[in-house]
């Protein structure tokens, strides 16, 4: 009776089916091998692994050096959506050529590029960061002494919410940024609490909100950020940063530095001598280029591949410099 | 005579145990009140956000000597890399079949077309012709939605992960239905597997399984093959008694019962289990996202960054779609035998030539695909998915301009009248008399047994470092876990009543389900800001469908008998929904609360993500920074321990009510 | 007391087209499934039910009996006719006069107990009285007296999965008892229940009826049952109406072949009556024998004519209406499965 055949072959079949895939393995990595770094002796390009850490300025970054490395020099490249603790191990694992924007992470630093030694810097983008805290347009307009940070304590009152226990909210996001936000808090003597909102999504639509409705917040905040263009934060002036006063994390009583952001590259792809080495080690452009690409993803909603040739077609000197 | 003083004597063991036990839990309630008021803000074991214990700073070392092994241990590169490699092979040759590009050429192996055609065919080979239909619509929606490639790269690794969830899956089930000692071992490993926040072996994977479909694949088997074994193995324990006794006294082999008897009877079970798979499967497609796996999932979290609801809602529409089909697909292969015979269909004698000519026209379907353009790339511009994202867009727009003013006020009251009061109870407590108290509840609550699963649980929660954010988040998830059986009691009942209700909510509960948090959470956060309310909000729609549904069972099965004496005796509604049909389902009440609390907890991360701070932003700290990658496991493992402690005494519970 | 006129139930699509139409009327089951997809589960039953009769409904399996007599106080809606109880139509009645019909008027206990096992027998017994308003005091008091008079004293503190079946039955005779209703319907309640208890039981309810006297609709599908408790039985077949009228009625003269077949069980001495066996005086019979009622039962009269020398009269009010000589009485006794 076939009622009762039929686990059987079920379970034949299945055993058949896990049978076959592991002989195929045996035959070694075959179609769609990640693994492999990118060939191709010099002067020629290969596959390029490219890791793309989640927010859209690096978006922007992404889509207009793979589309450069795509039409012009006829490579294929692989985009993996990362966040930076990820992307870096792929450096050690080989499954990572290059990130194209890295916001210092001395911890990375030291533990790929130091210790490991798969990685190292491919110089800078050319985009200065800069962190800080930022209150949304109106608020630094009705009450523009509100952008010096002694005056914070005068306001507290007016940023609480529910979360931050009866002191003023200082709103954090996404917790792969660095942030030295509890320990200004204490050093500079201010009433506030930090409260970790957890994403960059939830910050930015706190102050989305905060500028519709009107409302007090004041947060941790970066440039370049697409968001800026559509609302045009404006940075509360901390203690001017000098060098070394953010040596001890629990001491920090100063802005955050500027940072210089460089592209990081595993060792493994800077010696195989692609060309697409070459393009992402002259890559740079301005936080104005840089915004500019994001607002056509972000806010025009164009693809990755239609704002990079908008953007490309309309600097073709900028583009010729990186790959000659 | 007996008179009525004799009673105590004669009283039902329940209700001699009832009465001193709500006492026994008001006491403990009341002497904590007053400790706290006496020792309020001492020995709190608090830790600020970027603190590290010991124990974390040795789980950091350990993760970064294991990277450092990675390319040099034998371990990894013969066993972990084979492994790697046969799943990885796998899921790229489903995807060569149905989403990528292979061989040379610019589309897969099979266009929409043959897509389309195949699995309108197998539905109805395996189905009926009404959920073929449904499959058919559905695949094409997709097109329509312009999220083809997408949906089908999720198709390929949501499919690999279920195939190797169930090669593994069915046989441990299977084993653990037959042996009592395997069950009890595994248990706790099943527990862990469904509990343990996968933000916290995400990155570790990679490193074992590099980025790639494996990871992606071995992520979500961790989420998705509990349920298989678990079912499985109720299935082979609840064929009757009675029946396998009858084939022992034939003579039967062990073997021969398990083939000819166990396995058909519990066929329908397992099938059910195999639908749960799926959809757990399902559930895990966003977070895969994460570690760059292609699909629905990717188009999600990429238009989170620019807080697009709109591509959002459309990516998270085509889940659901993807849900339902699979889901209405397998549950009609699994009565299909049954329903085919019993309903004596006239074309039954049909049937066989029919599924012939049914192969030959999917591989025509196929054959076609293969060809020609129009076959194989979804024509047009997918202006339905722009319409329904400008739709979903123009919606949240609406709901926080209009809305915000209610929402806010909600959530202030909420937080200020019940979540506030409750967490500052229990995080400035002295961690000894909060530690006490939760023992002896759960010792009151659900036995002895109870009690000491409660000590261990504690005594390692207290182990991990974290307890004082574990406080902030066992009072989120307690106020949350009331909101969820307060709708539960309501609509369940409701459903329970009425079977058209049952009809028109349920699928609007299957869908908050599967909908992933992620598209929410973005309108979530412009009514409610970044909040732990936000964060209860988010748990609420995901585990209120859970126990709605399962208070709507447990309402329908009281007796008809007991229901109708009732109205025979002209009781009101009310009278009806109280005293009879509430009290009567009191074991699927507690089940309810059990499953609430736990997909309450599977949601803090989520949480951690939208403003709710404590255990969930550590785990997702511990994703996103090296540093803190000890604290995210540890505030991982507190998790699972209050998942575990509250599954168990919930459960004990249920089994004393049942008595 | 209850007057039911023209009473049908139909369940399916178009149900209520049904009792008004004479076609679909005279279908058979069968026809009337394929034709309209319809079951008339009640044809067009009509009876009078007196003040304290026991009125027994009987019939096989899919007889309809037991959506009859949840008709009645509308648990089940009847699509067509009349329940009238007190000069007023029940159909009539609103959502809260049915209501408070079926708390202090109507009462029912069902074959599968109904109790509620959450609740001590006590609060199952006063859950009418309870749900009526009726304060704690005062409804334990008069739970309590129903209690013993149904002989469960002692048990008012048990749980029902405590009981045996005949004990829990006790408990919702009680529970329909409590609140003093005019009529208590029965749904073949003693069919879950062993032989002997149902025995038991059955005594019960005879002993109940004349303790207390209450007017009683009762069902059941056992013919023993209904001889032994029923004043008139009615005899339903299909959802029509077969037969109406005493035991002995429908022993001595069935209304067809199905109430012939139905009967041929039982014993018919213990249900015939004299004026069913005797037989015209003739002029040679002895007229000085003893004399006997036309309502004693056979098998009470069998001693006294097989003692008699003489064959005994039928008398009554003084006139001779017949006689039974030992030939009529063993024709019975003897070859009674005929």
């Amino acid at each position: 009776m076939t009622r009762h055949a039929r686990p059987q072959w079920l379970a034949g079949a299945a055993g058949i089916a896990a049978l076959g895939l592991t002989l195929t393995a045996c035959g070694g990595a075959k179609i769609g091998d990640d693994s492999s770094a990118s060939s191709g002796s010099s002067g020629k390009c290969g596959t390029f692994n490219l890791a793309v850490n989640p927010w859209v300025g690096y978006e922007a970054d992404a889509a207009v050096v793979a589309y450069v490395a795509e039409k012009k020099l006829g490579c294929t490249v692989n985009k993996k959506d990362l966040k930076e603790q990820v992307a870096w191990q792929g450096f050690s694992t080989g499954q990572v050529d290059a990130v194209l924007e890295n916001w210092g992470h001395p911890e990375l630093v030291k533990k790929y590029i130091t210790q490991q030694k798969v990685a190292e810097s491919a110089g800078q983008t050319g985009n200065k960061g800069v962190i800080g805290w930022y209150v949304p347009p109106w608020l630094a307009k009705a009450y523009p002494d509100i952008t010096n940070y002694k005056n914070l304590n005068k306001y507290a009152a007016k940023f609480k919410t529910s979360e931050s226990g009866g002191k003023g909210q200082l709103l954090d996001g996404d917790p792969s940024y660095v942030t030295n936000d509890e320990a200004l808090v204490k050093n500079l003597d201010l009433n506030f609490k930090v409260v970790y909102a957890g994403s960059e999504t939830a910050l930015i639509q706190a102050y989305r909100q905060a500028e519709k409705n009107k409302q007090w917040v004041i947060g941790y905040f970066y440039e370049p950020q697409w968001f800026l263009a559509e609302v045009p934060l404006v940075k509360v002036d901390l203690p001017a940063y000098k060098t070394g006063c953010d040596a001890v994390a629990s001491k920090v009583a100063c802005d955050y530095p500027v940072y210089d952001l460089d592209k990081i590259v595993s060792t493994k792809f800077a010696k195989s001598g692609s060309t697409a080495y070459n393009l992402v080690k002259n890559f740079s452009w301005t936080n104005d280029d840089q915004n500019t690409v994001a607002k056509y993803i972000a806010v025009d909603k164009l693809s990755d591949e239609a704002a990079a040739k908008k953007w490309v077609d309309a600097n073709p000197d900028k583009v010729a410099a990186w790959i000659k | 005579m007996a008179a009525v003083a004799d009673a105590p004597a004669k009283t039902g063991a329940l209700s001699l145990r009832a009465v001193p036990r709500k006492v026994v839990i008001a006491a403990i309630l009341v002497a904590w009140l007053v400790l706290f008021a006496v020792l309020r803000g001492k020995q709190t074991m608090t830790l600020a956000a970027a603190d590290l214990t010991g124990l974390h700073r040795w789980f950091n070392d350990l993760n970064d000597s294991i990277g450092a092994d990675r390319n040099s241990n034998p371990l990894f590169l013969y066993f972990f890399n084979e492994i790697r490699l046969v799943i990885d092979n796998l899921v790229t040759f489903v995807q060569n079949l149905i989403s990528q590009p292979s061989g040379g050429r610019p589309v897969p192996t099979i266009g929409w077309l043959g897509v389309v055609g195949i699995v309108g065919y197998v539905s109805w080979a395996f189905g009926n012709w009404r959920v073929a239909l449904l499959a058919v619509a559905g695949f094409t929606f997709f097109g329509l939605q312009g999220l083809w490639q997408e949906s089908m790269d999720t198709l390929a690794l949501t499919l690999s992960a279920v195939f190797v969830s169930l090669l593994i899956g069915i046989p441990l089930g299977i084993w653990a239905g037959l042996s009592d000692r395997f069950n009890k071992v595994m248990t706790p490993f099943l527990d862990f597997m469904q509990t343990m926040p996968t933000f916290v072996y995400l990155a570790p994977l990679t490193l074992f399984f590099l980025i790639g479909p494996a990871s992606a694949v071995i992520a979500t088997l961790v989420y998705a093959a509990p349920p298989a074994i678990r079912i499985t193995a109720h299935g082979i324990r609840s064929v009757p008694a009675t029946t396998v006794e009858a084939a022992d006294s034939l003579g039967a082999t062990r073997r021969q019962t398990l083939v000819k008897v166990l396995l058909p009877m519990s066929k329908r079970t397992v099938v059910m289990g195999i639908n749960q798979t799926i959809m757990a499967a399902l559930a895990m497609v966003t977070i895969a996202a994460l570690i760059a796996a292609p699909g629905l999932g990717k188009t999600v979290m990429v238009a989170l960054t620019s807080l697009d609801v709109g591509t959002a809602f459309n990516a998270g529409l085509a889940i659901v779609v993807m849900a339902i089909v699979l889901d209405r697909v397998t549950t009609a292969a699994s009565g299909r035998a049954e329903a085919a015979r019993r309903s004596g269909n006239r074309f039954a004698k049909w049937r066989k030539p029919l599924l012939v000519a049914g192969g030959v026209a999917a591989l025509v379907t196929a054959y076609l695909s293969h060809t020609y353009v129009w076959a194989a790339e979804f024509p047009g511009e997918g202006t339905t998915g722009s319409n329904i994202a400008k739709a979903a867009d123009s919606v949240t727009t609406w709901a926080q301009d209009n809305l915000s003013g209610v929402t806010n006020t909600v959530r202030d009251s909420v937080t200020n009248g019940l979540l506030n009061p409750f967490q500052t109870l229990l995080t400035d407590s002295p961690w000894w008399l909060v530690a006490a108290v939760l023992v002896s509840v759960g010792a009151v609550v659900g036995g002895w047994r109870a009690g000491v699963t409660a000590v261990v649980c504690v005594g390692l929660l207290i182990g991990t470092g974290v307890w004082s954010d574990a406080m902030t988040t066992l009072a989120s998830t307690i106020v949350a876990t009331l909101l969820v059986m307060l709708a539960g009691v309501l609509v369940g009942v409701w459903m329970g009543r009425s079977p058209m209700a049952d009809r028109f909510i349920r699928p609007g509960l299957d869908a908050a389900q599967v909908m992933p948090p992620f598209v929410y959470l973005v309108p979530f956060l412009a009514l409610f800001g970044a909040t732990r309310f936000t964060a209860i909000v988010a748990a609420f729609v995901y585990a209120a469908p859970v126990t709605m549904k399962i208070i709507a069972d447990g309402i329908r099965a009281v007796p008809e008998t007991t229901v109708e004496a009732a109205t025979a005796a002209g009781s009101s509604t009310w009278q009806i929904v109280t005293k009879v049909q509430l009290p009567m389902a009191r074991s699927a009440l507690t089940l309810a609360t059990n499953q609430g609390l736990i997909y309450v907890l599977s949601m803090v991360v989520v949480g951690g993500l939208v403003g709710a701070g404590a255990l969930g932003y550590d785990v997702v700290a511990g994703f996103s920074q090296g540093e803190l990658y000890g604290k995210g496991l540890a505030a991982g493992l507190a998790i699972v321990l209050l998942g575990v402690m509250f599954d168990r005494i919930t459960q004990a519970a249920a089994r004393r009510t049942r008595a | 007391m209850i007057s039911v006129r023209g009473l049908w139930k139909v369940f399916g699509p178009k149900a209520d087209k049904v009792p008004g139409s004479p076609e679909l009327s005279a279908l058979s089951r069968r026809e009337l499934m394929d034709q309209a997809g319809c079951t008339a589960a009640v044809r067009d039953v009509s009876f009078d039910v007196s003040p304290g009769e026991v009125f027994v409904v009987m019939g096989l399996s899919g007889s309809g009996k037991s959506t009859l007599v949840r008709c009645l106080t509308r648990l089940i809606e009847p699509t067509a006719g009349a329940v009238v109880f007190e000069g007023e139509d029940i159909r009539d009645a609103d959502a809260k006069h049915l209501r408070d019909l079926r708390r202090r008027k109507f009462s029912m206990v069902f074959q599968h107990f109904g109790l509620l096992p959450h609740r001590r027998v006590l609060d199952n017994v006063s859950y009418g009285l309870e749900i009526r308003g009726m304060g704690k005091a005062e409804r334990t008091k008069r739970a309590m007296e129903v209690v013993e008079l149904v002989g469960l004293a002692g048990y008012e503190n048990s749980y029902p999965d405590q009981l045996s079946g005949g004990m829990q039955q006790r408990v919702g005779l009680a529970r329909a008892l409590a609140g003093d209703p005019d009529v208590l319907l029965f749904d073949e309640p003693f069919s879950a229940l062993d032989p002997l208890i149902r025995r038991d039981m059955q005594n019960e309810v005879i002993r109940l009826h004349h303790e207390v006297g209450k007017t009683m609709v009762f069902i059941t599908h056992d013919l023993s049952e209904a001889l032994k408790l029923g004043d008139r039985i009615l005899i339903m077949r299909d959802g029509k109406m077969v037969q109406c009228g005493t035991g002995d009625e429908l022993v001595g003269a069935p209304a067809d072949d199905y109430v012939r077949e139905f009967v041929s069980e039982v014993p018919r001495a213990d249900v015939l009556t004299l004026k069913w066996i005797m037989r015209p005086a003739t002029p040679e019979d002895h007229l000085d024998g003893p004399e006997l009622g036309p309502d004693v039962v056979v098998r009470e009269a069998t001693r006294a004519v097989l003692a008699a020398d003489k064959p005994v009269k039928v008398v009554k009010d003084g006139q001779l209406l017949g006689i039974v000589g030992d030939e009529e009485i063993l024709a019975v006794i003897a070859g009674g499965d005929r």
